[in-house]
């Protein structure tokens, strides 16, 4: 058990901090602890943790995208307009699309900083720009409300009647996600391709001595990230019923706060999927808890920063010094402990 | 894979190259060099810093692809282009020196790598791998909790991880690139035991090391590198240190120490009863001018410690320190500087010199409010200063704005003493200023130490290679444990005492 939370302290701390601040908020609101809300924070997180788990495997390959929100707005416009072209379609086209579409995006950040070696934060600021601007430059702002009715039509998975006559419902963006968090924990820790994404983010230079293909392993996150982008591009579009250009413009930085909460490193090599769906739901959890609470809605992005702060630190702190009970026994010799004080 | 023919099996390489030339942007790293490795020897790869040796493991090991003409013959197959995956498959195995190691990932993870290379993605099996790790722990007679992540791990254990994965499947040759660099004596008897035991199994064992002592014990053949070109092939009986290092630097050096009597000059800096808990405690020695004091004495014994509380990093829990006759209490390293007191950091890659940037930037970063116009730095000034020193110094560059990182070991630790000496100190402290510097060089950084203390300077050298201490001071301070265990004389002692007690 020890050993447990000392390989996944930063998952402990957050289901420490989402279970303490669950408690205060039932107390603090009477309609915080229902079944209702529940699948509420449920619906409204799934396209964000989409995005999560997508953004997490870039990380973790040791690299970071500005651009994959604006890119998903990019997508849910050529997949509007594609359905619109082959006469409606249906789901199975249209994930298709979304996802091609995702795919070709990432795969152009990757090839940019493949092909010319510029780092990552560079290229996807500048694709950021890129995607955003010729998507407003052709849409010239305009939404898209006329989407298929199939898309817009709001797809219940599970509903139950609660006492007081409102309905409990899990929508279909919700098992989407479920599908897409259990895809990428299996492709990130049980492929071979997923740990060598690890090895690549932690050390690329060991990796490439092992004859890890560096080309491929960016092409990999930076397409495994946009295949994401695009179904969750879709699935805002049907959870919006519209297409908004810059409705999703904003989001990279709040799903990027909320990954590196869940305890995935800037720089690569570390984190976990779990980390980061408990750091997309303690976010969604505050902001929904100050709603209930009935504070300004202009105070929500302090406030969420703040605990962003605050869940960073307390993870990242030596969990050992906050605990001292938890402190594990030293692997080295006291001879090593020695030398690392004189170095 | 073809196999031997019964006779001449012996005889016959297991690895050998031929005409291997590599060229980095018009830099010739390897001249038409061959190689030959013995099915089970053990043989060394020796030559400086520069010298082509990592590069010549990284073109054997498919990293780098050497220039067209190149004849790598493998157990009698012939390989055109090797890649990393090819010589796996084989069983070369590297040891890098800096590990390749992936520190987030569990020690299993590490050690069984193989199993989770190349293209095709599989399913992961951690069951495989965690016995996979064990089973090669436990040829080596250790034993590591495999589960937890590599970074919580001390380099010395990191070490035996990197051995461990080399083992892991048929390995055929190993190649060891510095394996003992951070190693303590007891472990690197523990590695040389591994390496004899993997010599009496088949396994041929390339060795790279600076440490001539060990060369000499474990392999019984040297091939010798010199710039990047072949120099010969030796066998170990017969060879002394002395030929090897003359083999490699193409020069001779005759060692006599340099200790003068300097007692009846003034004294410089004094320092008495220093103590800080846990680090070092009364401490106290006289520095005279002109002087070069040694301080020697095993990692964590104290000795940087009290170098960076003479400079002002750290404050003394109690003593004096006395300067010119002045007691000091220096708050900051600032302070210290400006009172005439220099230190060149053990770390020159990470903390003595800023790497990106260029040889002029980094030779007058301690030194900016001398070459100022005004407020403003000027030019000029920069640059009449630094052509100073580096004149002053030998310096071998090419232009001043080219980064420090494009500079050699030796020529880098030459700009930062010059760093140091451009802010005018009456004491300088050098931490161990010959880490990561090619013998040849070493004698040239010592000739310039024996220069400024000609020239009245009075210097601190720090080392924990004795001999560099005894023949290049005046007076040998032993740190043990954080005391003072013993004031050496170099002319009334001899070396052998000295290592004796330092390594007692």
């Amino acid at each position: 058990m020890r050993k447990l939370f000392l390989s996944h302290t930063t998952e402990f701390v957050l289901i420490g901090v989402i279970v303490a601040m669950s408690v205060f908020l039932g107390f603090a609101t009477d309609r915080f602890l229902t079944l209702g809300n529940a699948f509420d924070l449920l619906n409204i997180s799934a396209v964000n943790i989409i995005f999560a788990v997508g953004l997490l495997v870039v990380l973790i390959a040791g690299g970071i995208d500005i651009s994959f929100a604006v890119a998903a707005s990019v997508v849910q416009y050529v997949t509007a307009l594609a359905l619109e072209r082959i006469g409606g379609g249906g789901w199975v086209s249209g994930l298709l699309i979304a996802g091609s579409a995702g795919i070709f995006l990432g795969a152009i950040n990757a090839f940019l900083i493949h092909r010319f070696r510029i780092i990552s934060i560079v290229v996807t600021i500048a694709t950021f720009n890129i995607y955003f601007g010729l998507l407003m430059f052709f849409t010239k702002g305009v939404s898209i409300y006329n989407l298929p009715d199939w898309l817009t039509t709001r797809v219940i998975v599970y509903e139950r009647e609660m006492a007081d006559g409102s309905w409990a419902e899990i929508t279909l963006p919700v098992v989407v996600m479920a599908i897409c968090v259990l895809a990428t924990w299996l492709f990130i820790s049980r492929t071979t391709t997923g740990r060598q994404l690890y090895a690549f983010g932690d050390n690329p230079e060991g990796a490439r001595r092992f004859g890890i293909n560096i080309g491929a392993m960016q092409f990999i996150a930076f397409g495994w990230l946009g295949l994401m982008a695009g179904i969750a591009g879709l699935m805002q579009a049907h959870y919006a019923q519209e297409v908004v250009p810059n409705a999703l413009y904003g989001r990279e930085l709040d799903v990027l706060a909320a990954v590196v909460l869940g305890g995935a490193r800037l720089g690569g090599g570390k984190g976990s999927v779990l980390g980061c769906v408990l750091g997309v739901l303690l976010v969604s959890i505050t902001q929904n808890g100050l709603n209930l609470m009935g504070v300004s809605p202009f105070a929500f992005k302090m406030i969420v920063g703040a605990i962003i702060l605050a869940a960073i630190t307390l993870s990242s702190a030596r969990i050992e010094k906050l605990v001292p009970i938890l402190a594990p026994r030293k692997p080295a010799d006291g001879e090593a402990a020695a030398r690392g004080e004189s170095r | 894979m073809s196999t031997a023919t019964d006779e001449g099996a012996n005889a016959r390489p297991l690895l050998s190259l031929r005409g291997i030339n590599m060229t980095f942007g018009g830099v010739r790293a390897l001249k038409n060099v061959s190689f030959e490795v013995m099915p089970g020897e053990v043989h060394c790869l020796a030559g400086e810093n520069g010298s082509g040796k990592s590069t010549l493991i990284k073109v054997i090991s498919g990293v780098y692809t050497p220039a067209a003409g190149a004849e790598i013959v493998f157990d009698g197959e012939s390989i055109p282009h090797m890649t990393p995956g090819m010589a796996q498959a084989r069983g070369i195995q590297i040891i890098w020196q800096d590990l390749a190691l992936f520190p987030e990932m569990s020690v299993a993870e590490n050690i069984a790598f193989q199993t989770l290379s190349g293209a095709r993605p599989r399913p992961v099996n951690y069951a495989t791998i965690r016995s996979v790790a064990e089973e090669a722990l436990a040829r080596l007679g250790v034993s590591l909790d495999v589960d937890r992540p590599l970074k919580d791990y001390a380099i010395a254990q990191r070490q035996i991880v990197a051995i461990a994965r080399a083992l892991v499947g048929e390995a055929r040759v190993v190649f060891m690139d510095e394996p003992t660099a951070s190693l303590t004596q007891s472990e690197t008897d523990h590695l040389l035991a591994i390496v004899r035991n993997l010599s009496a199994s088949g396994v041929a064992v390339v060795f790279v090391s600076h440490r001539l002592a060990e060369v000499l014990e474990i392999s019984s053949r040297i091939t010798v590198l010199r710039d990047g070109a072949l120099v010969g092939v030796y066998p170990v009986e017969g060879m002394t240190q002395s030929k090897i290092t003359e083999l490699m630097t193409g020069r001779t050096f005759d060692q006599n120490t340099r200790a003068r009597d300097v007692s009846g000059s003034s004294v410089v800096l004094s320092a008495s009863n220093l103590s800080r808990p846990g680090e070092f405690s009364d401490i106290s020695f006289d520095l005279h001018r002109g002087e070069t004091l040694g301080i020697t004495g095993l990692l964590g014994s104290g000795r940087t410690e009290l170098a960076l509380t003479l400079f002002g990093m750290r404050r003394p829990a109690s003593g004096t320190v006395t300067l010119s006759g002045r007691p000091v209490r220096f708050a900051s390293n600032r302070e210290a500087i400006a009172a005439g007191v220099a230190y060149l950091s053990e770390d020159r890659l990470s903390l003595g010199l800023n790497q990106p940037q260029s040889i002029a930037d980094n030779l007058v970063m301690a030194s900016l409010n001398r070459i100022l116009s005004g407020r403003l730095i000027s030019t000029e000034k920069k640059r009449s200063l630094v052509s100073r020193w580096i004149a002053d110094l030998g310096v071998k560059i090419g232009r001043q704005d080219d980064a420090i990182s494009t500079l050699s070991g030796g020529n880098q630790q030459r700009v930062a003493i010059a760093k140091w000496l451009a802010t005018d100190p009456k004491v300088l402290i050098l931490d161990s200023p010959t880490v990561g510097v090619d013998v040849g060089a070493r004698a040239g950084i010592f000739e310039i130490v024996a220069r400024l203390a000609e020239a009245g300077l009075s210097i601190i050298l720090i080392s924990d290679e004795v001999p560099e201490v005894y023949f290049n001071a005046d007076r040998v301070i032993h740190m043990e444990k954080g005391r003072i265990a013993g004031v050496y004389d170099p002319r009334a002692s001899t070396l052998k005492d000295l290592e004796a007690s330092v390594y007692a």
